[in-house]
């Protein structure tokens, strides 16, 4: 008997415990919703407004569209045709996609002759690269835009090499970092039964860089997409994206919202795309990348 | 092994060497030099001495561009790392559907600069309109604009730093705080922070850095208006070089004074890194 009375008390407490636990999860919850909705509602915002027309964008921008403001697709056209969207769009693909590949193919090169050949210049050379990341672009970018001109290299195709510049200095840095603990003997295996560096490389050291090659093309693909400046200061007037979009920020000042937010929601549609196809890759990357680096 | 990588440098590392050094070093090296040169263009330049550091710092643009930064810096690394402690303790806790909103708090982060200072345009403009003014009507406005809408940018990033270092605190510490009757604040303090302790670190300096050479998003939010008193650094050497002709020299000049800071700032967290490692 006595031992029950001294049990009981206990267990009322436990489940009060309880539940007081799952009212603060609901609140958690709740306030997760909120923040949640808060990292949406701006997308969203851009969204509705991308259908209305240009007065109602600025002078009621919270509003959902209504049979007097809603243009219809106007201003997807519109902004299309004022920034040759498509051909914009195709530009940024066009330098993303084989400035990463450039990459990731002659910096892992580069990385795994920094790690395996031990000689002063090849530190010196690691070492510039890490430097390289704390320098920050306004200090070299006015001599690398006009060594760019003399070199022709102010061109789509130019840029790509200008960006495998650029990006050197992080992408050796995380693939350095990862072949230093790949052990040796394998490579020299392969060496010992005849394989050349060359095939020794894309046969095995190649296939295992492949996480470490996805971090690297997912930071490069998402700085060189949404990269503004060094564009500009090298393409004139061939237009990148993010170039396309600041052009429509008119002399001093004025914008055409509405069909900003039309370009907008085009501009960002694919970024989402990739992120939800690859998302598990893409913040593994970007930790991995912010980690190491 | 060594020998016969050597013989294939020339494409194993020529490219990645030939890029860097035409992308980075020399354009470096030259713009050290043109600091203290006038010039239009790099063939030009004519030996003017420290002329140009002077007429830098007794430029009222770049001293308030320098304040401005600072200002910005500090209250963005603030609000963001706190922001993404708290929803990073949050999100550790056993709740339905951490994935799905990790996934969502991390996705501004992919958007660029300019389509993200457009965004915020829209937003902070409609909400201003019902006070009757725009962002450009005041500093204060673009200052503050520019601090939400760095936060909606890093603040998801950051949380995911923070969520792998706090999977990393041993359970094993927490339970016998547990046992000992600790309380969860005690916990907090006294077992979780220190241990994340490296993530905070890793945190600052993102956040740090990547305020302080913010470029894009002042460039789409205000563009410095009104007047200049919103022009951070960056924009403000870019608008040196390229909206005042014959102040090449001192835009270049700024450049080096804003690389100087930059890397006193990283080498300053690298050395506290360094000091937390040896700790632990």
């Amino acid at each position: 008997m006595a031992d029950k009375t001294a049990t009981t008390p206990q267990v009322n407490e436990t489940v009060k415990v309880k539940e007081k636990s799952k009212a603060t999860d609901w609140v958690k919850f709740v306030a997760l919703i909120i923040v949640a909705c808060v990292v949406v509602a701006p997308i969203i915002l851009v969204i509705m407004n991308s259908f209305k027309g240009k007065l109602f964008v600025s002078s009621d921008p919270f509003a959902f569209p209504t049979a007097e403001s809603f243009v219809g697709l106007n201003n997807y056209i519109n902004g299309i045709e004022k920034i040759d969207f498509f051909n914009a769009f195709g530009v940024s693909l066009f330098i993303t996609v084989f400035s990463v590949l450039v990459i990731i193919l002659c910096t892992s090169m580069c990385a795994w002759f920094i790690v395996r050949v031990k000689a002063w210049y090849t530190k010196a050379l690691y070492l510039l690269c890490a430097f390289s990341m704390i320098v920050p672009f306004q200090m070299v970018m006015f001599p690398m835009s006009q060594i760019a001109n003399i070199l022709h290299l102010d061109n789509m195709f130019g840029i790509i090499f200008i960006y495998l510049g650029f990006g050197a200095g992080l992408a050796v840095f995380l693939f350095t970092g990862f072949i230093k603990s790949v052990p040796l003997e394998i490579e020299e295996a392969a060496m010992i039964d005849g394989c050349g560096p060359m095939r020794t490389f894309f046969l095995i050291v190649m296939p295992i860089l492949k996480p470490t090659a996805i971090t690297v093309a997912i930071l490069q693909a998402m700085w060189i997409w949404n990269d503004y400046l060094l564009p500009t200061l090298i393409l004139g007037d061939t237009k990148t994206l993010p170039m396309a979009i600041q052009y429509l920020r008119g002399g001093y000042g004025s914008v055409d919202m509405a069909a900003m937010m039309a370009m907008l929601v085009l501009a960002i549609i694919p970024i989402i795309v990739f992120y939800l196809c690859c998302q598990k890759y893409i913040i593994k990357g970007v930790v991995a990348g912010a980690v190491k680096g | 092994m060594q020998r016969a990588m050597k013989k294939w440098s020339p494409i194993l590392v020529l490219p990645t060497l030939a890029a860097f050094m035409i992308a980075f070093i020399i354009p470096f090296i030259t713009g050290i030099y043109l600091s203290f040169t006038k010039f239009t263009t790099v063939n030009n330049a004519k030996w003017v001495g420290v002329s140009n550091y002077i007429k830098a710092f007794s430029n009222d643009d770049f001293i308030n561009a320098l304040w401005f930064t600072v200002k910005f810096t500090v209250v963005s690394v603030i609000t963001i790392n706190v922001l993404a402690f708290l929803l990073a303790l949050l999100l550790t806790k056993a709740i339905k559907g951490t994935n799905l909103f990790r996934t969502t708090f991390f996705m501004p982060n992919l958007i660029g600069g300019i389509v993200l200072g457009y965004i915020w345009l829209m937003i902070i403009n409609g909400v201003l309109q019902y006070f009757g003014a725009t962002i450009t009507t005041d500093a204060t406005y673009g200052f503050w604009g520019l601090v939400v809408l760095m936060n909606w940018q890093l603040v998801g990033y950051m949380m995911i730093i923070y969520i792998a270092g706090i999977q990393n605190v041993s359970p094993d510490l927490l339970e016998a705080a547990d046992i000992d009757g600790a309380s969860s604040w005690q916990k907090l303090t006294k077992i979780t922070l220190p241990q994340v302790m490296p993530s905070i670190t890793i945190c600052t300096f993102l956040t740090l850095t990547n305020s302080f050479k913010l470029f894009d998003q002042n460039l789409a939010l205000t563009a410095g208006a009104p007047g200049k008193q919103t022009q951070m650094m960056a924009l403000d050497i870019y608008n040196t070089f390229y909206g005042r002709v014959g102040w090449q020299g001192v835009g270049q000049a700024k450049a080096v004074i804003f690389f100087v800071i930059v890397a006193a700032i990283a080498l300053t967290q690298l050395y506290f890194t360094r000091s937390k490692e040896v700790e632990s």
